[in-house]
């Protein structure tokens, strides 16, 4: 067919954009397709990945080479950190105190265990977070959606609240939680959960806002024209059209819900997650250079599990993410 | 003030009993920036009789899209009436009367062909055995049965507007609203569904109401051509084409002396209508 027809979001915007003859017949898909086979193509971001973190491994070996041991200095001012094994153990020597056991006696669990074990803890409260974080940024942007009094009164202030620091926050809730009663007893970790809900909550609330007010005026109208309800156009039109926006927002929520677990365990002082960990292990930075390290890599790991459970969720969803392309 | 200019000219042309659009009197006013309106329609009488092809053509800007928003309810007259079928145009709508297609085709893009031309009828509770049936008889309709499963990103716009075609007439409407459907499609393929579009009207008895800025189009596809004029909007003529019914079209009408007679009088009512009509009114759009 050779019809070069702009996409009805175009139109819209009164541009006259025109998709090539040939582009217009072909899904954006298939001509991404056509470069690699389909197990290669899954493979290159792994690939990519392993290649940048061992870029990432030379690069810390060649600082420690080159850089003189006590760092690099302009006047009183230090531009480049001290090299010393203290400061800036070797890659190696890290990855070996992984293997080696968590402290000197016997029968200690070896440390990559212990901070996996410290992790897993982390990781279920991230999940809870971020289940709290959907679902309250969620319904705020259906809310949102529904009322437009409601989204010039709740956009600033959802904007706002994000400027709260989450240090501040947290004795507050950890107060709050210990007076609650709610017939079951309120754990530490609850208030970690909610501390970190609180950053979880604002990407899904505007992702959602944005993508829940994605349909154009002519798909608004088809629905009018068809009578349909509210509860229709929601079901049928505005939900499947928010996922490409919502999408990124859920996996921004999955990051955010780690990061504030990490912190919301520190300043509550809630023992056994990685945030805790973190800070414990730091008091070893003379004794033991390489262990510190060890609970950090372990919330990179965490961070990078929350945010892939979030991408497979977006594989399963694929057919909402089909661009919105007229021919 | 609608004086018709041009040979064959019959407004308010004799109609069956029941009239698929009743517009009586319609005014539109859109409130502009500063205080300023802008008049969009203004004393348009309009009779659409059931099974009657009509098109509206015009300049941009004479309220010929506006009409057809106002017959389709997306819109409310500021002045005047609008019965579709003999009920209000709001009713109308919330009873499912009409079928309505815009320039763009408006699938939806998670949705496949099928899924697309089912949409209307599983909004109105229709079971999902008669669904499947009733998208099947679309598919075959539009010819393109074969293109089920595809989705509207692995189609061409010519193929995505008759999709959007066969959803609009997936009810069974009586009356099928069309804003300039072929509008953003090549030559030949604008061609091609113009003929399937006389083919499907005449299979289906359908009323359409069809907004069109093209003169071949609206005499190659209509029983009658309301010809407006811009500043404010309003009916400069209506053109009795009197080339047969639906069924009896086929290309080779594009060729014939009637066909050009009829191109020759929608023309001259387009630019009597200019001249009949002195531009004023301030909108620029």
């Amino acid at each position: 067919m050779t019809t070069g027809v702009a996409g009805p979001g175009v139109a819209e915007a009164g541009d006259a954009a025109v998709v090539a003859p040939s582009a217009a017949a072909l899904a954006p898909a298939a001509r991404r397709s056509r470069a690699l086979p389909a197990p290669v193509r899954a493979l290159r971001p792994v690939a990519l990945g392993v290649a940048a973190l061992v870029l990432l491994a030379a690069l810390w070996e060649l600082v420690k080479a080159v850089v003189p041991e006590d760092g690099w200095s302009v006047g009183e001012l230090r531009v480049l950190p001290r090299t010393t094994d203290l400061a800036m153990p070797h890659v190696t020597e890290m990855l070996a105190r992984l293997g080696e056991p968590l402290t000197s006696q016997p029968g200690a669990d070896p440390l990559w265990l212990a901070v996996l074990r410290a992790g897993g803890t982390s990781l279920r409260i991230a999940a809870v977070s971020w289940v709290i974080g959907v679902v309250v940024g969620f319904g705020l942007a259906l809310l949102m959606t529904r009322f437009r009094v409601a989204r010039s009164a709740v956009l600033p202030l959802v904007v706002l609240s994000q400027t709260v620091p989450l240090i501040a926050l947290a004795p507050l809730v950890k107060g709050w939680g210990s007076k609650l009663e709610l017939g079951f007893t309120w754990e530490p970790w609850m208030s970690v959960a909610v501390i970190a809900s609180y950053l979880a909550f604002f990407p899904v609330a505007v992702g959602a806002l944005r993508g829940l007010t994605s349909p154009d005026t002519l798909h608004r109208e088809l629905f009018a024209g068809y009578a349909a309800s509210w509860t229709q156009e929601l079901v049928r039109l505005r939900l499947p059209a928010s996922v490409p926006h919502l999408l990124p927002a859920l996996r921004l929520a999955a990051t955010s819900a780690v990061l504030g677990v990490v912190v919301a365990e520190v300043s509550t002082g809630m023992p056994g997650g990685i945030g805790r960990m973190i800070l414990e292990f730091a008091n070893f930075a003379s004794s033991d250079p390489a262990k510190p390290w060890a609970p950090i890599f372990g919330a990179v790991l965490l961070g990078l599990v929350a945010s892939g459970a979030v991408a497979l969720l977006g594989t399963a969803l694929r057919r909402f993410r089909r661009a919105e392309v007229a021919a | 003030m609608t004086a018709p200019t041009a040979a064959g000219a019959a407004p308010g042309a004799p109609t069956a009993t029941a009239a698929a659009v009743q517009v009586t009197g319609v005014g539109r006013v859109f409130p502009g920036e500063g205080g300023r309106s802008v008049t969009a329609l203004e004393h348009v009488d309009l009779t659409v009789g059931a099974g009657e092809f009509v098109s509206l053509i015009g300049p941009s800007g004479c309220g010929k899209s506006t009409l057809l928003r106002l017959v389709a309810d997306l819109d409310e007259p500021t002045s005047g009436s609008i019965a579709v079928f003999g009920r209000p145009a709001r009713e109308a709508r919330l009873g499912h009367d009409y079928g309505i297609a815009f320039q763009q085709a408006g699938l939806l893009p998670w949705r496949t062909v099928r899924a697309n031309i089912e949409l209307p009828l599983s909004l109105h509770g229709v079971g999902r055995g008669a669904r499947r049936e009733r998208a099947d008889e679309m598919l075959a309709l539009v010819g393109l049965t074969d293109f089920a499963d595809h989705f509207p990103d692995q189609l061409s716009g010519g193929m995505q507007q008759r999709v959007a075609i066969a959803r609009a007439l997936a009810e069974r409407p009586s009356l099928l609203l069309m804003d300039e459907p072929f509008g953003a499609l090549d030559e030949m393929t604008r061609e091609r569904l113009q003929s399937e579009l006389v083919r499907i009207c005449a299979e289906t008895q359908a009323a359409v109401v069809f907004v069109t800025h093209s003169i071949p189009e609206a005499v190659f596809l209509s029983d009658r051509v309301v010809v407006m004029s811009a500043r404010p909007g309003r009916i400069a003529g209506i053109v009795d084409v009197g080339l047969g019914r639906s069924g009896s079209r086929d290309d080779a009408l594009r060729e014939d002396e009637a066909y050009f007679a009829a191109v020759t009088a929608v023309r001259e009512a387009l630019h009597g209508g200019a001249d009949g009509v002195p531009s004023r009114g301030v909108e620029t759009r």
